[in-house]
């Protein structure tokens, strides 16, 4: 381990010129930026941007073609028991096969080879984890009687289950009612705060997270830009990265971006 | 009557026997209704057609050339794909090669002598009672060895089996896990031959594992319950064939006719087993004016 790489343990996500390719598409160029414990960051952009292949860059399953990528100061690898992931698509199968305390205690042990019988301390973690996302009322539900927002929270206590310091969030918010959209909202800013986790969230509708979080990254074109939402999501950062012209209006205290898809 | 019974060496040994069985099947099925995979263990009883008719042509052991031709199979079908469910295509593919060789092979050996041309009726139907005792050894120890594997894998499996994605982002090894699946279902289903025959596989691998889905939401006590199917079935349907005045008539007819009784009142139950829940609703459903 360099230098460099020791001193950046503590640092969730550190990248320095990392280009990904797929195929012979260039998905993204030239980021640069570092993430803090604790943040709470908003990823934004049209279809096709790279926002799900730049999170699977750190979990190792894409790999960069330039550049550096450090999580936590090491390389990406599959399994890092570091970051949680809540993946964009998740098909539950065999919805009736399974609790809901069932699929939170995959995030503990789930990936474990060997026989094990069941404990009272592991039964005990995850009774935490399902009231630490307020899902108690659920627990011996089978899963496929729960609502999309239920399902999230589900997903939500599978990934705290297994203590990660970075937290993955491929569109959580996507199929759910305003009203449920908020309270996954809040119930992801009050772990940021209490867990002292980083957490990176796609999104295509960033006004209800307005409040809450720290910093946008928004991917398009095969480029980003990061920074506080009032100095990214604006005219002139918009229509650089787009390399078109975009509006950005506001109104009611949210922000509308004219002219482009993202 | 049952202690006369008991005392009859033949039907004591397929007593054990099927027991056994019944407990690799009913767990190994568990894994299997699942990952919605039934199709694939009919596939393996096929293949195990084949290794059986090409083991008598070669005038080997009829459970070694199944147990051959099956973990083949499963290598075969593991390198194709890691998806969890269903692989229709793949599984259809090598399973209509595989019947095609094993009616290649029946025909051949029927040829051979007249004592053969019967010999595929017993392989297809099965009967426990003409399995030489090298052979049930054999059924054990494979037995023996996909239940333990089972028992190593059965974490990650379930995991990969009912999130897959979720599994994927853990590093669960989903390739790997696929193909160490399949190989322990090709023995599985080779061990379940002896008892009913190939083509009544199906009977004790699917039937008490979908039974045990629709009693329970709870993976541990489905486990159980379909092992107590399984199991229940199977000597049910032994003393039926030997305990009654209809003698003789193959336990494969009855164990399939019981399990499919238990599934079938097992849907008729799942409904009163499972409470829905009630949602509550914040507000009354009123119109406005």
């Amino acid at each position: 381990m360099s230098f460099e790489a020791a001193s950046l343990e503590r640092v969730p996500v550190f990248l320095r010129d990392v280009r990904i390719r797929l195929g012979s598409r260039v998905i993204q160029d030239e980021m640069s930026f570092r993430i803090e414990d604790g943040e709470f960051i908003a990823v934004l952009g049209p279809n096709g941007a790279g926002k799900t292949t730049f999170l699977k860059l750190l979990l190792g399953q894409v790999p960069y073609e330039a550049g550096e990528v450090l999580v936590f100061g090491a390389r990406p690898r599959r399994g890092n028991p570091k970051i949680g992931y809540s993946p964009q698509f998740r098909t539950l199968d065999a919805n009736f096969a399974v609790r809901a305390r069932d699929l939170v205690g995959f995030g503990l042990d789930g990936h474990r080879f060997g026989f094990a019988f069941p404990s009272r301390k592991r039964g005990k973690l995850i009774d935490q984890a399902l009231e630490e996302v307020r899902a108690t009322e659920y627990a011996e539900a089978a899963v496929g009687e729960l609502s999309g927002g239920e399902r999230q929270r589900l997903s939500l206590a599978q990934v705290l289950i297994g203590n990660p310091g970075l937290v993955l969030l491929d569109e959580p918010l996507a199929n759910l009612d305003i009203a449920s959209a908020q309270e996954i909202i809040s119930l992801v800013a009050r772990l940021c705060v209490s867990r002292k986790v980083a957490v990176m969230l796609v999104t295509h509708d960033v006004n209800p997270l307005l409040p809450h979080i720290d910093r946008v990254l928004f991917m398009a074109n095969g480029r980003s830009a990061i920074g506080r939402p009032e100095t990214v999501i604006t005219r002139e950062t918009l229509s650089s990265l787009y390399n078109h012209p975009v509006d950005v209006v506001e109104a009611g205290g949210k922000k509308f971006v004219l002219g482009v898809e993202i | 009557m049952l202690t006369e019974l008991f005392a009859s060496h033949f039907f004591a040994h397929a007593f054990v026997g099927g027991a056994i069985v019944a407990v690799v099947a009913g767990c190994v099925g568990y894994f299997l209704v699942l990952r919605a995979q039934a199709f694939a263990a009919e596939a393996f009883t096929d293949i195990g057609f084949a290794g059986a008719t090409g083991a008598a042509l070669l005038g080997v052991g009829s459970l070694t050339g199944m147990i051959i031709f099956s973990l083949l199979a499963a290598a075969g079908l593991g390198i194709m794909g890691d998806r969890v469910r269903g692989r229709d295509v793949e599984i259809g593919m090598v399973l209509s090669f595989a019947l095609g060789l094993g009616v290649l092979f029946l025909s051949l050996y029927s040829r051979t002598s007249a004592t053969h041309s019967m010999s595929g009726i017993k392989i297809l139907f099965g009967s426990i009672l003409t399995i030489n005792s090298k052979d049930i050894l054999l059924a054990f120890a494979s037995c023996a060895v996909a239940l333990g594997s089972l028992a190593v894998v059965h974490r990650p499996l379930l995991f990969a089996s009912v999130d897959p994605a979720g599994a994927q982002a853990r590093g669960v090894p989903m390739r790997a896990l696929s193909a160490a699946f399949l190989a322990i279902l090709a023995l599985t289903t080779a061990s379940c031959v002896l008892l009913v025959g190939i083509l009544l596989t199906a009977s004790l691998l699917i039937a008490p594992a979908a039974t045990a889905v629709n009693l329970t939401n709870s993976p541990g006590r489905a486990l159980l319950a379909s092992v107590a199917t399984s199991v229940g079935v199977t000597w049910l349907g032994l003393l039926l064939t030997f305990g009654t005045p209809l003698r003789h008539l193959p336990a494969g007819f009855y164990i399939s006719a019981l399990a499919t009784l238990a599934y079938t009142a097992s849907v008729v139950l799942r409904n009163r087993i499972r409470p829905a829940r009630v949602f509550q609703f914040p507000h009354g459903n009123r119109e406005t004016r």
